[in-house]
């Protein structure tokens, strides 16, 4: 629980500066476009059908959308700026639909009064439209705020920090005080807020002097604080602060941890870990030099950067194409390879596997017509999966997707009968697991790989130096055990990344001690 | 002094004004009588430029509307609304003191103003200037429409049934106030009733119209002695009808009692 309050001022921070400037954008585009909606008649149409559309794209799916679309830009394409585009577009539909209709709905004797008395055109929307139309505007960025408040915490995946940071680590490593924390956090701060806009409503509907004093008060506040905390970082020393990608796993925020523990105790330089990030989405930003180092794996870049089809011939054979490739085609560095693997597995209860004799893939193809499989997001769609089902010609009575946290408690009680696992994965061993031996290599290897932006390596050789210590320093025992530390016994991902630093460094000093 | 030339409106195929030529004297009150959809409003809202015409011109004191901005032209010409038309998010003092606004008055002056107005139409305004329309009455709330309309001292005054939603007695004694005060202030207006009783007691000259076109135009002495057709006749005999059937009842009445 102190662990997760420690926690709070930097997600609480990212989650206001995202939620209070994309309701100032949505709020500051939307409202215009909605009187010129009502001026120029045949524009409704389209501007409400285009934000509508907006509104139907998943919200994931639009902030995930932001980032190649600002690569292409040549935008900064990971962490605040998609983020705040993809909310600020989410908020246009509710503040624009209730303009035009608030507009709409004045009752046309006061518009005719108001032609009447000698306003202009903009006197007649400022003076009588507008403030007669409010209560409904108001009524669309109430609904907005909440929307927002609410899908910032999904800015997770696109490299923001926010009050989803807590709910995507926390679903990962199986913390469910930390879903449970960001959640309620991010339902109080949409009731807070909500509240404001209430009362700001009442102030300005009423002539309420206090209620508008206490809103703007309230809103003068937070948006000095988010002011003030977003220009910090610029006026405070400009020094070079390296940022740590981690894709959204248990392995991978251990290894971000380590990462960045090692720079910082090697060279003294700042870290800042940007967590939780789609597969492509931390190549793209390491690519683009928003992030300067991340964990993939060789398998990983084979089948979906380089897509080959052909498997390679062995580790090291994947390991040498890989850093070859993305050296000369991607300008990105290979440190090296940490010493352990983690590849897709198939996966199944330890007690059914015995009960069918089943010991390889080989094995489980005439049984799986019969079975269902489990699956984290991608793997359906990866070339591993359409190489499993090539080679073994395996065929499933059923298909399903879920949370990678929550398939290995589906494959133990049963809810499936094989999933795709990480090899490395802790809880192969908690849940008596059986992981089936790819016995066609069916499946690419997938040794860890430290993996740099070209900028690091040219601007900081004393971190590629830090790195190269961890090459080799892993091995798959190691990691499964450090995973299993942080999904089952509850271990924070940054306290066994301290403690496995403190391992070799004490061997390190005593080569031979152990 | 007001004309109006050949004033014709049409939408699409419907005509709603044909041809209206008609002199306003400097002064007078000119009512505009006639049933619904005859095309009095329209003329009404034309001269103020609420609705343009589709042909046709009006002059007022020589000068064609339309050598100035709408707005500018509006904010000299007083309009009393049949749904009266105050804005309910402004106070009283407020919606009198729009069109001053709009002038950009000094706001002193357009305080005194307020008052001044208030009096004028018989309200009180220590009560009343700082109250939402909602607080007032029907009668209250067109009262403070009469004040709106004169608050920027026009020369001309419109009033589109100004009192036709009103309670009889109401509706008497704001005609009392609003002929005392057209008297007081020498002020030109255009009056659109359906209301025979409310255009003989308050016409200086009555337009009879009917299907867009002025039937007859006369003092209430020349229509009633004289009317040119039958529409005429029966429209100027509806008050004594009225009165007769009235008699009638209380004859009646008498007789029962008796």
């Amino acid at each position: 629980m102190s662990a997760q309050l420690a926690l709070m001022p930097d997600y609480l921070t990212g989650h206001l500066q995202l939620t209070m400037l994309a309701l100032l954008f949505a709020v500051a585009t939307s409202i215009p476009l909605g009187v010129l909606a009502t001026r120029v008649r045949w524009l409704e149409s389209p501007l409400l059908g285009t934000a509508g559309v907006i509104q139907t794209i998943p919200s994931l799916a639009l902030l995930a959308v932001m980032v190649p679309v600002l690569a292409a830009l040549n935008l900064q394409s990971i962490g605040f700026l998609p983020a705040l585009i993809g909310l600020t577009l989410y908020g246009l539909l509710p503040i624009l639909r209730n303009t035009v209709t608030g507009i709409q709905s004045v009752d046309p004797a006061l518009k005719e009064a108001a032609r009447g008395v000698g306003m202009t055109p903009s006197q007649q929307l400022r003076r009588v439209e507008l403030p007669l139309a409010l209560p409904v505007i108001v009524g669309g960025v109430r609904t907005a705020t909440v929307w927002t408040v609410g899908i910032a915490t999904l800015s997770t995946p696109v490299g923001a920090t926010s009050l989803g940071n807590y709910i995507f680590s926390g679903l990962q490593t199986r913390n469910f005080t930390a879903v449970i924390f960001g959640s309620v956090a991010a339902a109080l701060l949409a009731l807070l807020l909500d509240g404001l806009v209430h009362l700001l409503e009442v102030g300005l509907r009423d002539r309420n002097r206090r209620a508008l004093a206490i809103a703007a008060t309230g809103f003068g506040l937070l948006y000095l604080f988010v002011a003030i905390t977003l220009a910090a970082p610029l006026l405070g020393s400009r020094d070079r602060v390296i940022r740590i990608g981690s894709k959204s796993f248990t392995e991978q925020y251990i290894l971000a941890d380590i990462l960045a523990d090692q720079i910082h105790a090697q060279t003294g330089l700042e870290t800042e870990k940007v967590e939780s990030l789609g597969s492509t989405v931390v190549f793209d930003a390491v690519k683009n030099g928003d992030i300067d180092v991340y964990v993939d794996y060789s398998g990983t870049i084979w089948a979906t950067i380089m897509k080959k089809t052909v498997q390679p011939a062995n580790r090291e054979h994947a390991i040498v194409e890989t850093t070859k490739f993305l050296e000369s085609e991607h300008g990105m560095t290979v440190v090296g390879p940490l010493g352990f693997e983690n590849t897709y597995a198939l996966v199944m209860r330890e007690q059914q596997a015995a009960d069918l004799g089943i010991k390889t893939i080989r094995d489980l193809v005439p049984f799986a017509p019969e079975m269902s499989m489990g699956a984290d997001y991608e793997f359906f769609s990866r070339p591993e999966w359409k190489s499993v089902e090539d080679t073994y010609d395996i065929r499933f009575e059923k298909l399903r997707t879920m949370d990678p946290a929550l398939m290995y408690q589906a494959v133990a009680q049963g809810t499936v009968n094989v999933i795709s696992g990480y090899s490395t994965d802790g809880r192969i061993e908690a849940l008596d697991l059986r992981v089936l031996e790819d016995d066609r290599h069916a499946i690419p290897p997938y040794d860890a790989l430290i993996v740099t932006s070209q900028k690091l390596r040219e601007d900081h050789p004393d971190v590629i130096a830090a790195l190269s210590e961890l090459v080799g320093a892993i091995d798959a025992a190691q990691m499964r055990t450090m995973n299993g530390e942080v999904d089952e016994k509850g271990a924070s991902a940054a306290t066994v990344a301290r403690r496995f630093l403190k391992g070799i460094a004490s061997s390190a000093s005593h080569p031979r001690a152990d | 002094m007001i004309e109006l030339e050949r004033l014709t409106k049409t939408y699409g195929e419907t005509t709603a004004v044909a041809e209206l030529s008609l002199e306003i004297r400097a002064g007078e009150l000119l009512v505009l009588l006639g049933g619904s959809g005859c095309g009095k409003t329209t003329t009404l809202k034309m001269i103020n430029r609420l609705i343009e015409p589709t042909s046709g011109s009006i002059r007022i004191d020589g000068t064609d509307v339309q050598q100035q901005p709408a707005h500018e032209l509006r904010r000299h010409v007083g309009y009393v609304f049949q749904r009266i038309g105050l804005f309910p998010h402004m106070t009283i003092g407020e919606n009198i003191s729009i069109t001053p606004q709009l002038l950009g008055w000094e706001p002193e002056r357009m305080s005194r103003r307020i008052d001044q107005l208030l009096e004028m139409v018989e309200l009180d305004p220590a009560e009343i200037r700082n109250r939402l329309p909602a607080a007032l009455s029907g009668g209250q709330q067109q009262r403070v429409g009469v004040a709106r309309a004169l608050a920027a001292e026009p020369r001309i005054m419109l009033l589109d049934e100004p009192f036709g939603a009103l309670d009889p007695l109401t509706r008497d004694r704001l005609q009392d106030s609003f002929q005392r005060i057209r008297r007081e202030l020498d002020l030109t207006a255009i009056f659109v009733t359906h209301d025979m009783v409310e255009a003989l007691i308050l016409g200086d000259r009555i337009a009879v119209m009917d299907a867009g076109r002025l039937v007859q135009i006369g003092t209430p002495q020349e229509l009633i002695q004289s009317p040119s057709d039958d529409l005429v006749r029966q429209l100027m005999d509806t008050p004594r009808r009225q009165a007769r059937a009235v008699d009638a009842l209380l004859q009646e009445g008498a007789g029962e009692r008796r």
